[in-house]
């Protein structure tokens, strides 16, 4: 079995593979050089420095020794040969292979404007992104932040904290327009405000200017941000070039069925690279998700033996900004309804969104009972009362 | 030293260095039964343990949100916390720990 990316999914296939009691070689060919690590911490407790890559680490190297998984570091995937079951790696070595699992991920998304390429101009999304942010990132230090989503606000917040002056440009008329709901938005952009975050909304990059490094941000309509470093933000890609180039179908992600096999029988893919069906919501996903990896990893992993575990979760998120913890579970298309539980004035509150009776999403904002409620009542499809929805004094489990 | 009592009844005796959380013990050492699929950041309750009796008190009462996150475990019981929310000091040592059945 050989495993393509060190991500969430390809560490939780390693795992998975063995605890499913596979005894065969097992390789991980990884482009980075770290052993594979957790990536949500890096906008938060690694950027601010509470966390050292060791404590990112999924395993240690002594467990993959224990389970005989040969971890290729540094070592670039460059062409599959599906008729030769065979990885050719950059460095002109090759794998074998029975089944391949890709385990791809997602790259930011670049900014295409004048002076995207100046020094100063960060992105984040792997530990080295990481650790050139944490050393340029200075108390005082005019911080531009372009794109007001999950990674640019968790990484505002954790600026602010280390003592920058933060400023976030946000394309839409909101922040996090395409994840949460107006008043969680509107919840959020005050908490960044109390904390001295300033964040302009309806902003569109035209250009970065600088002499060697970026100096400043100009938008379309004439503003200018001075800034001493940016970070952009933007959205990722899922990575899905080595698959294209073999010939598997490939349509905003690698397409695989419901039990994570690809166009090719020998080979699965799991986790942000995938396009995926979601049996629950009867529709075909992209997701960039911790769980989605961790559980399509498992399924493949299982399926790769021969299995045909069917994988459909519902997908849930998390984001940690300030003292809060917005937690999101299920997705929202199609509701008809939505129904604000609690007040965001006393910090602690969710949304949910219905269809008809059927609860489809909720997000809570420091309220972990509603959310971890709504995981089940989601899954379950169990029919709800709006009306009782609506009553915070209702347990969401009990509002049927 | 941290004792885990796995799902299967086995007793792991394993080191922990004290300012990591008890949930990072069990991930390094591979105690069966711990999930963690969030990393530690109270979002997912695939953490969660028994605390032995009598070592319940020796720890700083839980918070909103991991008492939110253990409501709806698998099985919350006396003792239930989530590993996670638990670092490792001095005076846990020797402190047991039983890993539930399953998470979620």
């Amino acid at each position: 079995m050989v495993i393509i990316g060190g991500g969430q999914a390809g560490a939780q296939a390693v795992d998975s593979l063995r605890r499913e009691g596979f005894q065969g070689r097992l390789v991980l060919v990884s482009e980075e050089t770290e052993l594979p690590y957790q990536r949500p911490p890096l906008s938060k407790k690694f950027l601010s420095g509470e966390l050292t890559t060791e404590r990112l680490w999924f395993r240690h190297q002594g467990f993959y020794d224990e389970h005989r998984a040969e971890l290729l570091l540094g070592a670039k995937a460059a062409r599959i040969d599906r008729v030769g079951r065979r990885v050719w790696l950059a460095d002109g070595r090759d794998c074998a292979y029975d089944r391949l699992l890709l385990c791809l991920g997602a790259t930011s998304r670049r900014l295409s404007c004048g002076g995207a390429e100046l020094e100063g101009v960060h992105y984040l999304r792997g530990l080295t992104d990481a650790i050139r942010l944490k050393e340029a990132i200075r108390p005082g230090a005019r911080v531009v932040i372009v794109g007001g989503g999950y990674i640019g606000l968790e990484t505002a917040a954790t600026c602010r904290k280390l003592g920058c002056e933060v400023t976030v440009l946000e394309m839409g008329d909101r922040i996090m327009n395409r994840v949460v709901a107006p008043r969680v938005s509107e919840y959020f952009t005050a908490e960044h405000a109390a904390h001295g975050v300033s964040i302009v909304c309806a902003a569109r990059v035209a250009a970065l200017e600088g002499g060697s490094s970026v100096e400043r941000v100009v938008c379309e309509d004439g503003s200018v941000y001075a800034a001493d470093l940016v970070v952009v933000g933007v959205g990722a890609v899922p990575e899905t070039r080595l698959a294209s180039d073999a010939g598997l179908a490939c349509e905003n992600g690698i397409v695989v069925d419901e039990c994570c096999r690809t166009s090719d029988p020998a080979i699965f893919a799991a986790g942000d690279c995938t396009n995926h069906p979601s049996p629950h919501y009867g529709r075909r996903l992209r997701l960039e998700s911790v769980d989605n990896a961790f559980e399509q990893a498992k399924a493949a992993a299982q399926n790769m033996r021969g299995h045909a575990v069917v994988h459909d979760r519902i997908p849930w998120f998390w984001s940690d900004q300030f003292d809060n913890k917005l937690l999101i579970v299920g997705l929202s298309f199609g509701f008809d309804r939505l129904v604000l539980r609690g007040d965001p004035a006393t910090r602690s509150f969710s949304v949910c969104y219905l269809s008809g009776h059927e609860l489809l999403a909720v997000e809570a904002v420091n309220h972990a009972k509603d959310y971890m409620a709504a995981r089940k009542l989601i899954a379950e499809r169990v029919p709800l009362d709006p009306e009782k929805v609506r009553d915070p004094a209702i347990a969401l489990k009990d509002a049927i | 030293m941290i004792v885990f009592i796995e799902p299967d009844g086995r007793r792991r005796e394993v080191g922990a260095r004290v300012g990591i959380s008890l949930m990072e013990v069990a991930k390094q050492h591979g105690v069966a039964g711990i999930v963690a699929q969030c990393g530690g950041a109270c979002a997912c309750a695939t953490c969660h343990v028994y605390i032995e009796r009598g070592w319940l008190d020796r720890l700083d009462p839980p918070e909103d949100m991991e008492l939110g996150m253990l409501e709806s475990a698998f099985e919350p019981g006396l003792g239930s916390r989530l590993s996670c929310q638990i670092p490792v000091t001095a005076a846990l040592d020797g402190l047991e720990v039983r890993v539930p059945p399953r998470q979620g």
